[in-house]
């Protein structure tokens, strides 16, 4: 029943997805492939914060920093990649990774050892990685291989309307997520989410199972801030409006905030939904304040639906 | 208030866990020790500035700290108090003071019970909630803004006096803090209220079972989080003297560290605002050391994220009944 209703959203999602597009192309009729490579482009740094925030409140828990770690890794690969030139540019990107799992296990790793609720931790953590970023670089500065840039730029070449970026996110996530969901890992993930307690019964490592989301977490934010990168050509310490938005997708992407609950699939989505609004606002030449004002109502009102929804069916 | 803890331990332990605000005062006698001793110098100007800028962010923290107590939070707080500083700035040329004053706090009620709808009736999780109408406030604010452009704004004097004066060497923001202080600590001790929130935070179906309707009490709770906060803007738009449409924002988490560092659980059901008003003081004396010491922002930050999780590591050793 459960997994009928998460789907049942996610197709929803996807529907009202598609949908938006149709409407976007009423509003502006020259809305077309270039439009929704520019989309895909504006929508990949958040996508990846999305990711990254998915992971760990599936496993129950909050990264209030994740904005803070996509900052160290943009400008860790950004001055990497001028350190190391155009052949040092794949070293660059797998240090950056690999210092996004490094940022993440340190994360999950305080929670466990302090026994510090997440939301502290991280938020605690959150002044700690944007202090890193700065003793990185003080200013925007770095710069980001062209061919890498290209990546994200454009189609993919049969197609000539899907857009380059889409794909790059498609693959990044997939080449992580998809192994994941289907390991045991992801089964200890979901299930320490679910009810740490029982997992911890059924012979679940909590602490170790927590670390390891946190990683994966910070792997996905590391990916986010290498976007960041590729996307300006240089690398920016001051973290982006990230958190809260990524917060508002995972919610809207129907990954309940008590865990074990979702999948990625839908607060990715949720991430296109939320920046094709903004956008159709934009065209409809609304007061980009207003937007503000319409996303925050958004936002609301889909979870609050969604606890009175909850609410009924307890009571039927 | 700290569960009662049957577990041994020697004297000094047990001492630390029935008033788990004396490791607190501690430590802030030691940050000002080595204040004094290292770079800076404990003047009673310091100590006057210490306090002014310690009091807003002490009263920001009463809104994580009373919503704690539920296990909740109250993110829109910093927006709340932004809104009502700049309504109140704009409208003084237009209406006069008291009037705008009172007009500043509307928003912020509305706010409340907004938040109160969501979380009590609507069961929405009180991070998102409070998230939510954050940014629905701040984005109301930015269009409210470009009406008043031509008004322009002023701070009443009385509000300059309060925020910014000093009499006889004290802040006057004492005026206001201390009956405020005292009525927090007075209405979480002392009144069913009070009492209400630690048992709504320790196990809401026993709290529901024992007749009550936790709706009530959250919108209650969020209403007069949103007040208090309103009036800290007020205060602190009267100590920044810049009305600005991120006056209060870099407060917001700074509010809820000091809650924590103060001892309040995250998870609900225990906890002191006098506990909450040390922590604001450690990270104001805090803040001020490292700011003397003009070490790099980027390891300031660092410093200062990390005091966090380790005082918090600390205070779950000492007064965690599991450990």
């Amino acid at each position: 029943m459960r997994v009928l209703r998460r789907n049942a959203w996610v197709i929803g999602l996807a529907g009202f997805l598609v949908l938006l597009l149709v409407l976007t192309k009423v509003i502006q009729p020259t809305f077309g492939a270039s439009g929704l490579e520019s989309l895909a482009r504006t929508v990949l740094p958040f996508a990846f914060a999305t990711a990254a925030m998915t992971v760990v409140v599936i496993a129950g828990g909050i990264d209030l920093s994740v904005a803070s770690v996509m900052a160290v890794a943009g400008v860790t690969s950004a001055s990497l990649m001028a350190q190391w030139g155009v052949g040092g540019t794949i070293p660059a990107v797998l240090v950056t990774l690999a210092a996004g799992a490094a940022m993440g296990a340190v994360n999950g790793g305080l929670i466990v050892l302090t026994r510090v609720p997440d939301i502290v931790v991280t938020l605690a953590m959150m002044y700690v990685w944007r202090g890193v970023a700065l003793l990185i670089l003080k200013g925007p500065g770095g710069t980001a291989t062209q061919w890498l840039r290209d990546l994200t730029l454009g189609y993919v070449p049969p197609t000539g309307w899907l857009p380059n970026a889409v794909a790059v996110l498609v693959v990044a996530l997939a080449v992580i997520w998809w192994p994941l969901s289907r390991s045991r890992l992801g089964l200890r993930i979901y299930a320490i989410g679910s009810d740490a307690t029982a997992a911890f019964r059924s012979g679940v490592a909590i602490g170790p199972t927590r670390i390891a989301a946190y990683a994966i977490g910070g792997v996905f934010a590391a990916m986010g801030g290498l976007s960041l990168t590729l996307a300006t050509g240089v690398g920016e310490p001051i973290p982006g409006p990230y958190l809260m938005a990524a917060v508002a997708a995972v919610v809207l992407g129907g990954v309940a905030l008590t865990g074990g609950v979702g999948g990625l699939i839908g607060p990715i989505i949720a991430v296109f939904i939320l920046r094709l609004v903004r956008l159709d606002l934009t065209l409809l030449s609304v007061d980009p304040n207003v937007t503000t004002i319409i996303e925050g109502t958004i936002m609301a009102v889909v979870v609050m639906i969604g606890g009175i929804v909850a609410l009924r069916g307890k009571r039927a | 208030m700290s569960a009662s803890v049957e577990t041994g331990g020697g004297g000094l332990l047990r001492l630390i866990r029935d008033y788990p605000i004396l490791p607190l005062l501690v430590l802030l006698a030691v940050l000002v020790l080595v204040f004094h001793l290292g770079p800076g110098q404990v003047t009673p100007f310091w100590l006057a500035n210490t306090i002014k800028f310690a009091v807003p962010l002490a009263m920001l923290a009463a809104c994580q700290n009373l919503t704690m107590y539920t296990g909740g939070i109250d993110l829109s707080a910093a927006s709340v108090a932004t809104i009502a500083s700049f309504v109140m700035a704009t409208q003084v040329p237009l209406i006069g003071a008291g009037p705008a004053i009172l007009l500043a706090l509307v928003p912020a009620v509305l706010m409340g019970l907004l938040n109160g709808f969501g979380i009590g009736i609507c069961r929405v999780h009180p991070l998102i909630m409070t998230m939510g109408t954050g940014l629905i406030g701040i984005g109301c604010l930015q269009v409210y803004q470009r009406f008043t452009i031509a008004t322009g704004s002023e701070i009443p004097a009385f509000i300059e006096w309060l925020g910014t004066g000093l009499t006889w060497g004290i802040p006057n923001a004492l005026v206001l803090f201390v009956p405020f202080a005292a009525f927090i600590i007075w209405m979480q001790t002392r009144t069913g209220f009070g009492r209400l929130l630690y048992a709504v935070g320790a196990n809401e179906n026993a709290a529901r079972l024992s007749g009550l309707r936790p709706w009530q009490l959250y919108l209650a709770l969020y209403t007069l989080s949103a007040l208090i906060a309103g009036i800290t803007g007020l205060l602190y738009v009267g100590l920044i003297k810049a009305p600005s449409l991120s006056l209060v924002e870099p407060r917001l988490l700074p509010a809820v560290a000091a809650a924590v560092i103060g001892g309040t659980s995250i998870f609900g059901g225990r906890g002191s605002y006098s506990g909450t008003i040390v922590g604001a003081l450690i990270l104001q004396v805090l803040t001020s050391l490292l700011t003397v010491v003009q070490i790099d922002e980027g390891l300031r930050g660092i410093i200062f994220g990390g005091i966090i999780v380790v005082v918090a590591a600390v205070y779950i050793r000492l007064t965690d009944s599991r450990g």
